[in-house]
């Protein structure tokens, strides 16, 4: 999103329709002062002088994270080198009550790493080693700092890489995927991120450094580590992950497919899968999309095609060639009118240039965009892009469309121009109802973005408040003094000792200063 | 100097968007004193800082970041600092060490989705740093001491005998054993250590006639420090112009043509640095004005908007910037026609910032080292990040251009190659002194010295001091 959108101010989010809750989510600016001050020195007399960052000029540079229309400036942040530093800040931050806020590189769409005007924010930015690549055991260890992308390159040369690749898996950090659950254009075959998390080291809300898995595949009793990959840093911290490495596949085909409408692409993706060939990736760009990838990074896409399909199909060459004959087959018999296959590395890199590009590229066309992220099952594909072009023509705010077509994670760019007069309301209109299309349809509210601050106001349409509060259990469970990454994911901040159910106001015994809620 | 006194937002704005971002955010209401970052004379553009989006997508080409991993000294966060600035925060010292901090290598422009033109962004920043922040005095003589001396010919060939007495006397080694001049003075330590060991200076006349039919006539930029310290690259280039059936024209009253002072925001004398190269090459009647330093050629093709105020120069700037081709831009557009010779050699290619990411020019060299009959070609791993040069950067901030450096000399090294190859004085100067440190023996050479070698079926051997 553009970043002049909006008025700013230095605490608190900027959206005129954000839910008043969403105040308290980010906190007041001068609120902690006392214990802001404490968690400094404890950070100042453990890292060098540029490890901790209090000047208001530095601050503001880390307002927001790639999600920039939720502006507020931390009151400290802290870029810890190691775990012992961040473990002893974090127990500083709980002894203090200060709330803290984790973030790797700041590129999350969803507002998870939004900052607290009255707490800390810990940058996992230096904790960017690559501890062990084992080849015989298939599994990398890494810090949380260490970008995604890194990961593939240095298990390449043994014959492996990272499964996962969000968008930005060229500077996204493995903390915040783990964080946030990243998915990505393979997800549909090789699974999302916690697919490939088998341990983590974790610091707790209160300081302690627990591990949680390991290198086997599965541990006994409770799944926390599945209870904290895509928790958005609302458990703790991860400082390290133990991930999975893929074999490097035998061969890889990436086509670019090029259809007349987005039915037709649509009707081939649901055609492969329900064949049975289950291609690494299949994603489709709608007309504007790729008329702003084109604009970005022209990538030459088939000219005047209504939609193109991504397809890379990977593994063993026999099943490859059989698999590709099979994808030829149903694009032809669904419209398309152009099959592009990459003849080298850099014909490849080309297409999923174009398509790995396109939420920034759309800056090229529109002043202000949002990116949405929903998720519906495939086969209600062709009935929801209907619905949304239906939206869009009603109300008259464009949406690009670029999405995961193989597994139904969509990800409408709908388009405004923030100085215009009402667009902006528009355009969250058209996004919110795109969202409620989604559950209508047996999907959800976020396929792989995350909740964060900016869907939060939309978990009561998903869950009944008995589903919130059993979550907030969870949460409680991990984080009883509500300090790491509060206001995130749920839409009512609600303390720890409360009883789950509506409350209106504080507990009668809290009110009467007898008991504190913690 | 223009000095202004912005403090709100009520001034009549024409561009709404500028508006919206200058009403936004903390204004220092009821502190008057307090001046913001920038005057009214070309600040940063608001239009242009709002292209960013703040994807991040930058952060993982920027060199300073990959140091640090500091928001503010990623181009990002420069972009947020320069927004603050628009908004009314002052240009402290802790903003004016972010911008400085900038190598101004432009990988987050090539890394850009969103089409962020942080090229003009920095420059403009850099033009009001100089007219606004008072340095330290150390810092001040030493920027003083290198614009007095890198850009002036004459002032470097004066140099040239020293140095070369220097050089041949075994003092270096002594020197940089000793340790002595990196505790007492790291900013001199790193110009020593990057002096490249000097070749004898061929002259060349005003004109060198084609070879054959005349396919064009072009003008040559000689440049300072390639003129002074890479004479042989010089030579090259003139023969494999003329050997391509280009008459080239060497004008004599050719200066420097202001890259330097461009990159470091000293705006008057890159003016007029740039009027000066206008006025020596617009009476040779060329076709193309053909340079092979590439930050040379960068802001030889800017001089359109250095000098856009300028109404004498303005539309001149214009036609002159259209005309500038880097060599091997030239040469791949020309076509070749002199035979090549076998070169049996295995090269690593790096690009140079203002070739790759300034310019986009990164398949006409490689296509043309690929023309040459058994030659191989290697690519280096993290080939989009700076190798720490970047103008006068690795002078002024020596140590992180160390790491800069040292960390593109293993990649140069993994490549495996005999002969590295690159289009730009400052990197064969930085990436040599790496290598050496590193104990990595590899020969060094311009391009253009290796398609001269193919041409006049020069060995391998001939190319390029070993190190």
């Amino acid at each position: 999103m553009s970043g002049t959108h909006g008025t700013e101010t230095t605490a608190g989010p900027v959206l005129g329709d954000t839910p008043p809750e969403a105040t308290s989510a980010t906190g007041e600016a001068g609120d902690n002062a006392a214990g802001i001050a404490a968690v400094g020195r404890v950070a100042r007399a453990l890292m060098p002088e540029t490890g901790v960052i209090a000047d208001p000029t530095q601050l503001r540079t880390y307002e927001c994270d790639g999600l920039a229309h939720y502006r507020v400036t931390p009151a400290l942040v802290v870029l810890p080198e190691t775990t012992e530093q961040l473990a002893a800040v974090v127990k500083a931050c709980s002894e203090h009550g200060v709330p803290f806020v984790a973030r790797g590189s700041g590129t999350g769409l969803s507002g998870g790493a939004l900052p607290r005007a009255d707490g800390v924010l810990l940058v996992t930015s230096r904790m960017r080693t690559i501890r062990e690549i084992r080849r015989a055991d298939q599994r990398a260890i890494v810090e949380p700092g260490v970008i995604n992308l890194d990961v593939t390159r240095a298990a390449t040369p043994e014959g492996y890489y990272y499964a996962p690749d969000p968008s930005s898996q060229q500077i996204c950090s493995i903390g915040g995927n783990l964080a946030e659950n990243s998915g990505g254009a393979h997800c549909l075959k090789y699974g999302f991120t916690s697919n490939h998390v088998l341990g983590t080291e974790l610091i707790t809300p209160q300081g302690d450094v627990v591990s949680l898995g390991g290198l086997a595949p599965d541990s006994p009793g409770y799944d926390l580590l599945g209870t904290v990959v895509g928790s958005e840093g609302t458990l703790g911290i991860a400082t390290t992950a133990t991930v999975r490495l893929v074999r490097l596949p035998e061969e890889v085909r990436t086509l670019l497919v090029g259809f007349h409408t987005t039915d037709d692409a649509g009707a081939a993706t649901s055609a492969i899968i329900s064949a049975g060939v289950l291609p690494a990736a299949i994603e489709m760009m709608d007309a504007l999309a790729i008329e702003a990838a084109e604009a970005a990074v022209h990538c030459n896409y088939p000219a005047g095609a209504g939609a193109v399909l991504v397809i890379e199909l990977d593994g063993a060459s026999a099943e490859v060639e059989h698999e590709y004959q099979l994808v030829e087959r149903f694009c032809q018999e669904n419209g398309s009118f152009e099959l592009r296959l990459a003849t080298d590395a850099t014909e490849r890199a080309l297409i999923w240039r174009g398509r790995k590009s396109a939420f920034a590229a759309v800056g090229r066309i529109s002043p202000d965009y949002i990116v949405q992220d929903g998720v519906i099952p495939r086969t209600a594909l062709p009935e929801v892009l209907r619905a949304i072009a239906e939206l869009s023509s009603s109300s008259g705010v464009r949406v690009a469309n670029v999405f995961h077509a193989g597994d139904g994670n969509l990800h409408p760019l709908v388009l405004f121009d923030g100085e215009k007069e009402g667009a902006t309301e528009a355009a969250e209109k058209v996004s919110g109802a795109i969202l409620d299309l989604c559950i209508t349809h047996g999907g959800a509210i976020t396929g792989e973005h995350g909740v964060g601050v900016d869907k939060a106001a939309y978990m009561p349409k998903m869950f009944t408040d008995d589903d919130l509060d059993t979550m907030q259990l969870v949460r409680c469970a991990f984080d009883p003094g509500n300090i790491s990454n509060p206001g995130k994911i749920f839409p009512t901040p609600r303390l720890c000792g409360e009883v789950p159910g509506k409350r209106k106001k504080a507990h009668p015994l809290v009110e009467a200063g007898l008991a504190d809620a913690f | 100097m223009v000095e202004s006194t912005r403090a709100r937002s009520d001034e009549p704005q024409s561009d709404p968007r500028k508006a919206d971002a200058l009403s936004a955010g903390p204004v220092p209401v009821g502190t008057p004193t307090v001046r913001s970052a920038f005057d009214e004379d070309h600040p940063p553009s608001a239009e242009l800082i709002s292209d960013c989006v703040h994807c991040g997508f930058c952060l993982s080409t920027c060199p300073t970041y990959t140091l640090w991993g500091e928001e503010m000294d990623s181009p990002r966060g420069r972009i947020d600092l320069m927004k603050a600035g628009l908004q009314g925060a002052p240009l402290s010292d802790t903003m004016v060490q972010h911008f400085d901090a900038c190598l101004g290598c432009m990988a987050c422009v090539t890394a850009c989705p969103s089409g962020v033109q942080y090229d003009k962004l920095i420059e403009a920043t850099r033009v009001q740093v100089e007219r606004h922040h008072t340095r330290s005095p150390g810092d001040r003589a030493m920027r003083t001491a290198i614009f007095a001396l890198f850009p002036y010919k004459k002032r470097l060939r004066a140099l040239r005998g020293p140095l070369r007495a220097y050089q041949a006397s075994g003092l270096p080694k002594v020197v940089r054993r000793s340790g002595l001049l990196d505790r007492l003075a790291p900013k001199l330590a790193a110009m020593e250590g990057l002096a490249p060991v000097l070749e004898k200076r061929e002259k060349l006349p005003e004109r060198v006639p084609a070879t054959g039919a005349r396919r064009a006539v072009v003008g040559m930029l000689t440049g300072c420090v390639q003129g002074e310290f890479f004479p042989g690259v010089n030579a090259a280039t003139a023969r494999v112009l003329a050997a391509e059936g280009c008459d080239v024209i060497i004008p004599r009253r050719q200066g420097c043509c202001g890259a330097l002072s461009v990159h470091n925001g000293r705006q008057e004398e890159a003016e007029s640095f740039a009027r000066a190269t206008i006025d020596a090459f617009e009476s040779a009647g060329v076709d193309a004005v053909v340079v092979n330093a590439a930050g040379c050629g960068s802001s030889m093709k800017e001089y359109a908007d250095i000098l856009a105020d300028d109404p004498d120069y303005a539309e001149r700037a214009k036609a002159f910037s259209g005309k500038v081709r880097d060599v091997s831009e030239f040469l791949a557009e020309l076509g070749s026609v002199a035979p090549r010779h076998p070169l049996e050699v295995t090269v690593a290619y790096h690009d140079a910032c203002h070739l790759g990411h300034a310019q986009g020019i990164r398949s006409q060299p490689r296509n043309l080292l690929k023309e040459i009959p058994g030659l191989q070609l290697r690519e280096i791993a993290e080939a989009e990040v700076c190798c720490g040069s970047a103008g006068i950067w690795n002078v002024l901030n020596p140590e992180p251009a160390r790491e800069l450096g040292d960390r593109k000399a293993r990649n140069i090294a993994g490549t495996g190659a005999e002969l590295l190859v690159t289009a730009n004085p400052g990197c064969l100067m930085q990436v040599s002194s790496s290598l050496e440190r590193q104990g990595t023996r590899i020969g060094l050479a311009h391009t253009i010295e290796v398609i001269d070698a193919s041409i006049r079926g020069l060995p391998v051997s001939t190319l390029g001091p070993q190190h």
